[in-house]
This record gives C-alpha cells, structure tokens and sequence, in this order.
C-alpha cells in the first residue's frame, strides 16, 4: 500500500493519477481467525486496528453484511464532543476526542477533524443549572468545557436568535475543542490502516449463526461460509439483538430509527456546532456549506433505516425559532439510521454469557464522537479480557443497578 | 406514518396521534422474584427483525392503551387489539402465518 503524502499527490499529478491503487484489499474470508469482529463500521474496524497496533494481534477477520461504513457510521451528523456528566462516560469520551485530534496523521489518512467548537444552548433555568454542573464536573475530570453569557454566544453564532421569544438563549455549554470530522474517511481509514497490517476486511459477508460449544465460541457461520476464530467482538449498533440472539443470549436493547437531513448547500455562516437540546434539534454546517440538522428518535422499534416525518417537522420548526436565517432552505436529503438504545441511553462494552464473544453496542443515539475510544478500549478488553474504559460499561450493571445515567445528566437529545 | 385502527373506538389514527409504549405481554415481575427474572422484566426485549407485539396510547383520541403487531423491517401492521388479554387474538396469528410463514415471538408462533 502506498503511503499518502504531497509527494505522492505531485508523483501522481505527473503520471495522471494511475498508480494509486486500492485503498484495502478485498480477500475470500481465511478458514480461521484469531479474532473475528462482526460489522466494519467505525466502532467495529476501530477495535480491529487498535488490537493489531496496541495488542499486536493481527490475525484478525472483520466481517460486515454490507459495505464499510454503510450503517450508522454514514448516517449520522459528525458531531465530536466529550461533555458528559458522568465519570465513566467523560473518560472514553475524552479519550475518544483526544484519538481524533491525531487521527489523520495516526491512519496517514485525512479525516478532516474540525476542532470548531459544539455548544450546547441553555433555553431553561433548569439547564442553565445542569450545564453549569456539568462544566464543573468536566473540570473535575479534565475535559476542558465552560459556560457562557449569551453575549458571547451571539458572537460566536452571529446567526443565532438570542431573544427567544419562546426559548430565549440564557447560556452555553462550551466546548472549543469538540467539533465534526468526516464521517466515511473514519471508516475508510480505519480499513486501510487494518488491510495494511495483513487483515481482512471481507464485505457482503453476513452472519448467518454463531457456533458454540461448552459455553465457548467456536467460529461464524455466514454467507461465504464457515470460519472458525477464537475471540469473537459483536459490534453490529442496531442489529446487536438479532446477533444476541444467534448467540444465544438475551440484551437490554432496543433498536429505533434516528433521523439527520442537510440542507441545499450555502455560503459559510456558521462555523461551530450548535445543539439546542430543550427544542430538541442540532446543527452545523458541513464544508460543502449544507446545514447538517439532527433531532431526536423515534420511540418504537424499528429495522427500516427511515423514520416518521413529523420528528424532522418538530425539529425543523424549532430550529427556525432559533436560526430564522434557515426558514426558507431547501432541504437536500433525509436519512434515518438505526440506533441501538439501552436503558440508561450508556453503551455496553462487555464480555457476555458466552466465553470468548464480547460486545460493543448501545451507543445510541452518540456513537459517532466515540468511535476510537471505543475501538481502543473494546481491543483491550478483548485482547487481555479486562479494561479499565470499559469496567463501569459490563452488561451486569442491569442487574446490579449501577447505571451509568446518562438520559438524564448529559440533557442530550435522546 | 404508522396507521393504526384503534380497537376501542374505530378511528383510524395516525402515528402522531398516538404513543407509543413498548414491548407488549410482558410478564411483570416484583419483589420475591430473582435477579434474573428482574432484569429481565425491566430491561432485556425482543426488539426483533420482524413481527413485533407492542402497547400503544389513543393519547390524542380515546386515551386508551392498546395493541398492535406490526412488523419492525417493512412497518406493515397486522392488526390492533384490546389491552384486557395476555395473547394476540388467534385471527391476528393468523394473519400474521398467512404474510409471515413460520414467524416466532416469544412463545407464539
């Protein structure tokens, strides 16, 4: 594979751009692997590359029923930030934001990282006081976030509308080095960088069975045959149930659909991400100048990657309140992914019931911003069966009760 | 948009004109139960690929809650019915057997 580089590019520009060549491999699926990991979106080829780099474990197979990517990695609205309340979740989050930081030079492929900034509004009394909590927690836990006057915020968002007059702007939560990246090149990077280290990527593989026995995983069946592995990581986002169920175990999940829709592309007018979570709607403006607007989900269960119209109606309309300047946008496209939802809206990274399977779901309707820190801790968890990112994310806090709250203290669109 | 029938007074209703409420016959579990069956009550679901038993809330109509099976990969719905039962009515299993051969929910089928 080679490198990319200016002297690649100028080589190229010389020779008319044909000796690039694929960016990965595409291999027939080996008769046994060390690790299989099922599903090549980001979380999925994440944990793949960080257990060759960090954990030298290279003999790995990363099995995905489409194409890279093709989920909720493509579906989703880029956004980075690492503002949560709760220890457990600030810690795999920061870590999570600071990978991205170094991501482009770490995969020497450019993920386009915008450190821009993410805002969150505060419209309530009540969320000028959970911001605020919020941001001392964040200085407790070494994630640099503030609150700010509205004043500030009007000039970082010349755009905004600060005077309500339903929702009037009462502050901020701010965090400068939050921000967007692009959202394919993660996952195309992440796939380089692991058919680089002698993986395969196998696409249009679908699972179709788990083998066990003893209580212990033997291999995959699937639709290119049967392959034996040692270690299996389940890290599928909305279809965790349908594996949990080949597997044979049950899950605390539900899968919904999550709506985003952009805009017709216009001249640059904001350049941080704004989230307003008591109207329910966020937005930034992508570098092709479309405004990229999300809200909240459905709430019933759903396989069909499309959501109820009248979401994006709600979340349309409040933004408007909020940015007067979108009335009369056309919108460009619409698109829904499904999102697996658990109970305290916190993901699981976890062993299961099964020896050697491990799963990595539940991130909701934020997995995006988590895609490094979770690769790097799910590696770890799989390669030396314990984590110090995950410990608090174990499937037993149901049980046990020791939720990591997220729903209520991250005051998020859910 | 989902297109419900409410069983209780007729009205075709649309989605926005309801709520939705989750897994439907759920077994209710309390104290003197195990931990596993505990959990189980109040977090692990059959979220399926496929025919699915769910509550919904006439919340805008009548304000009763009800049932529906519905299909959760095509969003077709096969059908509403009381919330006074522990089982879908055999005419809605049958329904379901004529669209989805061999379907499976739980212990029906």
């Amino acid at each position: 594979m080679k490198r990319y580089s200016v002297f690649a590019v100028a080589r190229e520009a010389l020779r008319y751009h044909q000796g690039w060549g694929r960016a990965w491999r595409s291999p027939e699926p080996k008769k046994k692997y060390e690790a299989i990991i099922i599903g090549a979106g980001g979380h999925g080829l994440a944990t793949a590359y960080y257990l060759g780099k960090n954990h030298g474990l290279k003999n790995v197979a990363i099995l995905e029923k489409g194409w890279l990517g093709g989920g909720n990695t493509g579906r989703n609205t880029t956004i980075i930030r690492s503002n949560y309340l709760q220890d457990a979740s600030a810690a795999i989050y920061e870590k999570a934001r600071s990978l991205y930081e170094t991501m482009s030079q770490d995969l020497n492929y450019n993920v386009m990282f915008s450190p821009r900034g993410v805002m969150m509004l505060a419209q309530t009394q009540h969320e000028i006081r959970g911001y605020k909590r919020t941001a001392h927690a964040n200085a407790l836990q070494g994630v640099s976030t503030e609150f700010i006057t509205p004043d500030r915020v009007k000039s970082l968002v010349p755009i905004i509308n600060i005077d309500g007059p339903r929702y009037p702007v009462l502050g901020a939560l701010w965090q400068p080095r939050g921000g967007t990246a692009r959202h394919d090149a993660v996952a195309w990077g992440y796939a380089r960088a692991c058919s680089e280290m002698g993986m395969d990527v196998i696409q249009q593989c679908e699972v179709t069975g788990i083998r066990r026995q003893n209580g212990q995983v033997q291999g995959v069946e699937t639709s290119k045959g049967s392959i034996d592995c040692e270690k299996l990581g389940i890290v599928v986002a909305g279809h965790t149930g349908v594996l949990a169920d080949m597997a044979g175990f049950r899950m605390p999940i539900e899968s919904v659909a999550l709506q985003a829709l952009v805009s017709e592309p216009i001249k640059p007018c904001m350049d941080v991400v704004v989230m307003a979570n008591t109207v329910h709607g966020y937005m930034s403006q992508s570098d092709k100048g479309e405004m990229v607007i999300g809200g909240g989900a459905d709430g019933f269960n759903n396989y069909t990657q499309r959501g109820s119209f009248h979401h994006v109606e709600e979340t349309v309309r409040a933004l408007i309140e909020t940015f007067p300047i979108i009335s009369r946008l056309k919108m460009l496209r619409w698109w829904g992914g499904i999102v697996d939802m658990t109970g305290d809206r916190s993901p699981i990274l976890s062993t299961t019931p099964v020896k050697n399977i491990f799963i990595n779901c539940g991130w909701g309707t934020g997995g995006f911003k988590a895609i490094p820190g979770s690769g790097w801790a799910m590696a770890e968890l799989m390669a030396k069966g314990h984590s110090s990112l995950t410990e608090e994310f174990g499937l037993n806090r149901f049980k046990e009760g020791k939720f990591i709250d997220e729903s209520v203290a991250a005051g998020v669109a859910h | 948009m989902l297109i419900f029938t409410c069983p209780y007074c007729g009205i075709e209703a649309d989605e926005t004109e309801l709520t939705p409420g989750g897994e439907a016959h759920l077994k209710r579990f309390g104290p003197g139960s195990s931990d596993e069956e505990f959990e189980g009550y109040l977090f692990n679901r059959e979220n399926p690929k496929g025919v699915h038993f769910e509550r919904w809330r006439h919340v805008y109509g009548c304000g009763k809650w009800f049932h529906a099976a519905r299909c959760t990969l095509t969003l077709e719905v096969f059908g509403t019915y009381s919330a006074q039962t522990f089982e879908p009515p055999e005419e809605i299993k049958e329904r379901i057997r004529a669209k989805r051969p061999g379907w499976k929910w739980r212990n029906f089928s």
